[in-house]
């Protein structure tokens, strides 16, 4: 439940329907997000199908070590967004504030570490295009595409998240009915969860394709 | 000028008689339903106009009934009409064994054509009246389409693969051919002529025109000049897959499919070797892809195809 | 409703509510930085109207080509690049955002007894997208233009054509998130925001159709962004993905745009089924029929018309099998939309009916959908669609369903809800006038299209054989009465605003919570908030 005095805006007629809508409304937003990805996980199904041999042998070409990593660390920042969307439902402003700091800086570790994995990636020429490597299988190039276009796509939900929670930790300083309130946190934290989900199913399918069971 | 029109193109092709009858079916069933629609809104219009004294007690807001009767009523014409046009689509695409193959490169802006025996046209297609034949196609750059107002068929042409339709001209004379996909500037431009003869003028106008040698003779030639058959004829040292009577086989390949060799599959294999790897064999055929030509490649694989045969002598 | 009040009383409840939304604030500033989705919907509404023209003189220019077999008029680069700029402004610049952000925007907060959209910024924030890409869009234009065709096929986008696609694909790109929004917007609103009492099935049918459009606007619209995305990569980067020369699949592309773009016609008709719905028992003076038939059959046709995206493609190389598939589901697709005209069709009966403009756009509506919706069976079948795909019968079919349906009902509702909208009446006799010049211009247009195509004449085509010109004069000659029919409404539209009578709260005495409150309406729309006892339509002959 909504604390007693945030602010109800002009066209809703209770703060019930105002916390309805805007958890409807990140609901059918992160429904379309969905569907931004879809196109790309059809292109990747589609080339596994045809070129499962090229895709293991592009797969083992990722870093394993670096990928693990960054999927422990957004699993890690998901964990403290919920605590922080907690303690902002619970008006602990600043507790809150500190959360999504940490939740920041958790992510700009995932795209430090996602920056040095492009890096190695461009100076092993697999970045798709006329400098790609030759000598590749055919279908390692569309591989590296997806890769690249997923993973770009998902990086940029990313930032966008980032700057969300870093706007709010600002927002946070000051007491309520200053924005955001509880429930805003909470759609932030919605939508970070589903860019976390979002890469639970691109880690396995970029980083694990030709490396299970040795 | 006075220039023939018509509404109904010629009846070229015996599929398309059917055709028509089916789009007679059609506009009967689709005609009927409109004008029937439309005379109900008149009549309703002028019987109940505000002005009129027609009797409006009681208009119903539902009837379960009614609408049951104009959901499955339609549905079950629907699924009749989807029949008949399912059938007959089928028909165009069920590879004839007895049909002559036709063998056309679209590109910018112009249509090129070679039959089996090696006689080529561009613009121009000669085609035996009354005799099944498989158009199969490819382009060189963009998607063209290939259609034949008169033969009531279609098929686009799309680059990296063949694709294929058959048909039986039924009527002797001179067709339209248009090409049916938007591809650039002369898009309008790129038009051609069919011509149906008699199967006597046929061969024969097979046989004149320039000399040269068969799709498979040329195929034959340059199967060697490629060095195709350094690796892949019967004395090689190399440990290769033999193509003898390639086309139609079950083929096992490295990663546990397996698919039937068809004109694709020998096409990407000369230009993409490493995409279907044949089980038991190392990826280290070279890629000929921006060597060999379209119609170089439809040669060899006449080629191929010719090579489970014992003759390789031009057919007509 | 609420109870029958007389429209003083609603003068002044509307009067207590607050000033009209018209009055509150003249600046330019006050419009452009508005959150009142009526004042966005007009905002929209002089926008798209731009841009329809700018497509129109495109259609008109074209059909002056083609009134003579030469290629006389344009060269033939120029013409393609006519006919992709009348196709890339007329789907995604005028039909895909008219009736949802122009009617639906100002109508759909007023039938539910809301005081607003659930997110009012994000409303006006999908105007300035929309904007954006427009100008995009002419951007690519006035640079020397597209010439791939709205449908930028693969390899001839990516790797063929010399003219100016990325950017027009930045355009597009940018106009589907204002979609997107839109829809999220309404989805929500609808979901959220009802008036105590107006259960689902209360709902007018013109929200229905909004709502069902909002799915698909949410739903297909990505897809749509990141294959253009695709085809940007490919040109830009050379990378294979749709070009075979490269590795990659012409084909794939032809699955991912279909994908959006068949939906994407649902778009472009479900808003205008609505507006025949609400347009329709009100000048029959009846219930609609059939109601909650009718509210199935949207969503139904939203649901199976995501289904059927590969019948663009029977002639493609696409396997026989994926054909039989898609041709089936595509029969199945007509039934809930034939279900639709029978029901409007016996919303007539036992009714008393007057032929106001409103009227006539409406009835127009239903008799042209249901020729252009028929002659989709032909494309439907299989075999039939080897012979008609590509050639002017698929242009007849979808211009039968877009501009005798859909820009019909937009014209309709416009004429409907332009007393809500603007406090003015127009003048009848001009509109009727309008409507029938239309009905007559649009046929002579469109009609001998069909025989065209059966004729053979392809699609795209800057200069064709002369045995099928006269069927292209008399077409050209309907495209000339279509254009009068088009700029009359501008002048007596326009002129109403000016010296059109009054209008009161309820000029048509139609049901529905819009006219339940002052015309124009208030800003905050309701003096109170509507408690809604009855469904919907509840007129009365007797």
């Amino acid at each position: 439940m909504s604390p007693m005095n945030t602010r109800i805006a002009e066209q809703f007629s209770s703060r019930e329907q105002q916390a309805f809508a805007g958890t409807f409304g990140m609901w059918v937003f992160i429904a379309s997000e969905l569907l931004f990805f879809a196109p790309l996980l059809f292109g990747y199904f589609y080339l596994r199908t045809h070129y499962p041999a090229a895709c293991a042998v592009a797969s083992r070409h990722t870093d394993f070590l670096l990928g693990t990593a960054n999927t422990a660390v957004l699993l890690s920042s998901s964990f403290l967004m919920a605590l922080a969307a907690q303690a902002a439902e619970a008006r602990r402003r600043s507790r809150a504030r500190w959360l999504l700091v940490a939740v920041a800086a958790l992510g700009v570790a995932f795209l430090v570490i996602k920056g040095v994995e492009y890096h190695a990636e461009f100076q092993e020429q697999l970045f798709p295009g006329a400098g790609f490597r030759s000598q590749a299988p055919p279908g390692m190039e569309l591989f590296f595409l997806l890769y690249f276009a997923l993973t770009g796509l998902h990086a940029l939900h990313l930032t966008v998240g980032i700057l969300v929670c870093l706007a709010m930790a600002a927002g946070l300083r000051h007491p309520e009915p200053q924005w955001p309130s509880g429930e805003a946190v909470e759609f932030a934290g919605l939508y970070w969860h589903f860019v976390d989900l979002v890469w639970i199913f691109l880690y396995p399918l970029v980083y694990l394709v030709g490396r299970a069971g040795g | 000028m006075s220039v023939p029109f018509y509404l109904l193109p010629a009846d070229g092709a015996q599929s398309a008689t059917r055709l028509d009858s089916l789009a007679l079916c059609l506009l009967l069933l689709t005609g009927a339903v409109a004008l029937g629609v439309l005379a109900m809104m008149i009549v309703f219009c002028v019987r109940y106009r505000a002005s009129s004294k027609a009797a409006r007690g009681h208009p119903p807001v539902k009837d379960l009934g009614v609408e049951i009767a104009w959901t499955l009523i339609p549905l079950l014409l629907f699924l009749g009409l989807y029949a008949w046009g399912a059938v007959d689509y089928a028909a165009l695409y069920r590879p004839d064994p007895a049909a002559t193959p036709v063998f056309v490169v679209a590109k910018q802006w112009m249509w090129k054509a070679e039959h089996r025996n090696g006689r080529r046209e561009v613009g121009e297609l000669h085609l035996p009246l009354g005799r099944p034949v498989r158009v199969v196609l490819t382009a060189q750059d963009v998607i063209h389409s290939f259609f034949v107002p008169a033969f009531r068929i279609k098929q686009d042409a799309v680059p990296g693969r063949y694709t294929a339709i058959g048909f039986t001209p039924s009527r002797a004379g001179e067709y339209q051919l248009f090409c049916a996909e938007f591809c650039g500037t002369e898009h309008a431009m790129m038009t051609g002529k069919i011509v149906v003869m008699p199967p006597s003028d046929y061969a024969r106008w097979l046989a004149e025109g320039p000399r040269q040698p068969g799709m498979a003779e040329r195929g034959f030639a340059l199967f060697r000049s490629y060095g195709c058959s350094g690796c892949h004829a019967a004395g090689s040292s190399v440990h290769a897959p033999d193509l003898t009577g390639l086309l139609g086989r079950r083929v096992h390949l490295q990663d546990g499919r397996e698919l039937t060799a068809d004109e694709a599959y020998v096409r990407d294999s000369i230009l993409v070797p490493r995409k279907d790897v044949v089980a038991g064999y190392e990826p280290i055929m070279p890629s000929f892809a921006g060597q060999i030509g379209e119609e170089d490649l439809l040669a060899i694989i006449e080629y191929i195809r010719e090579s489970g045969h014992d003759q390789r002598t031009e057919r007509p | 409703m609420t109870s029958a009040q007389s429209d003083l009383e609603l003068e002044e409840k509307g009067t207590r509510a607050g000033t009209s939304y018209l009055a509150e604030g003249y600046t330019l500033r006050s419009w452009l930085t508005t959150r009142d989705h009526k004042r966005i919907a007009l905002l929209y509404a002089v926008s798209i109207t731009l841009f329809f023209f700018l497509g129109g003189i495109a259609a008109a220019l074209i059909r002056l080509e083609l009134a003579t077999p030469q290629g006389d008029l344009v060269s033939a680069d120029t013409y393609n690049k006519l006919f992709t700029a009348h196709g890339v402004i007329m789907v995604w610049l005028f039909l895909i955002p008219s009736i949802p952000s122009v009617l639906g925007n100002f109508l759909m907060p007023l039938m539910i007894g809301a005081r607003d959209l659930a997110f009012p910024r994000l409303n006006l924030a999908s105007w300035y997208l929309y904007l954006a890409g427009g100008a995009i869009v002419l951007w690519a234009l006035l640079a020397g233009g597209v010439d791939t065709g709205w449908t930028f096929y693969t390899p001839f986008s990516t790797m063929f054509s010399n003219s100016h696609v990325v950017l027009a694909l930045t355009g597009v790109l940018v106009v589907g998130f204002s979609s997107i929004l839109t829809g999220l917007n309404f989805i929500v609103t609808v979901h959220t925001m009802r008036a105590p009492g107006m259960g689902w099935f209360r709902l007018p049918l013109f929200v229905w159709a909004n709502y069902a459009t909002s799915l698909i606007l949410v739903l297909a619209t990505p897809v749509l962004a990141m294959t253009l995305v695709l085809v940007a990569i490919e040109r830009m980067f050379q990378v294979g993905i749709f070009d075979p020369a490269l590795g990659g699949d012409p084909l794939l592309f032809q699955h991912l745009f279909w994908f959006y773009s068949h939906p994407a016609v649902y778009i472009m008709v479900l808003p205008a089924m609505g507006v025949a719905s609400e347009i329709i028992p009100c000048f029959a003076r009846r219930p609609v029929f059939g109601y909650r038939f009718m509210a199935y059959a949207i969503l139904a046709i939203a649901v199976i018309g995501f289904l059927v995206w590969g019948h663009h493609m029977f002639v493609s190389g696409q396997s026989v099998y994926a054909g039989m598939v898609f041709s089936l589901l595509s029969f199945m697709v007509a039934v809930p939309s034939a279900i639709k005209v029978f029901n409007w069709t016996a919303t007539l009966y036992k009714g008393r009916i007057s032929f106001g403009a409103p009227m006539l756009y409406a009835l127009g509506f239903v008799g042209l959908f249901t020729v252009g919706g028929l002659t989709g069976l032909f494309l439907a079948a299989l075999a039939l669609d080897v012979h008609l795909s590509d050639t002017y019968f698929v242009v007849a079919h979808f211009h039968y369903i877009m501009v005798g349906g859909s820009v019909m009902a937009y014209l309709g509702g416009i004429h409907f809800w332009w007393p809500k909208v603007t406090g003015r009446m127009y003048s009848e006799a001009w509109g009727r006038l309008a409507a029938v010049v239309i009905f007559a211009g649009f046929n002579l247009t469109f009609f001998p299209q069909y025989l065209l195509g059966y004729a053979g004449m392809p699609r795209r085509y800057h200069s064709y054989p002369e045995e099928f010109q006269l069927l292209h004069v008399l077409s050209s000659a309907g495209a000339v009465t279509l254009a009068v029919g088009y700029l009359l409404p501008l002048g007596y539209l326009a002129w109403s605003l000016r010296y059109g009578r009054a209008a009161p709260a309820n000029p048509w005495q139609a049901t529905g919570l819009e006219w339940q409150t002052a015309s124009p309406p208030p800003v905050h729309n309701f003096a109170q908030p509507p408690v809604v006892a009855r469904g919907p339509y509840a007129y009365h002959t007797q």
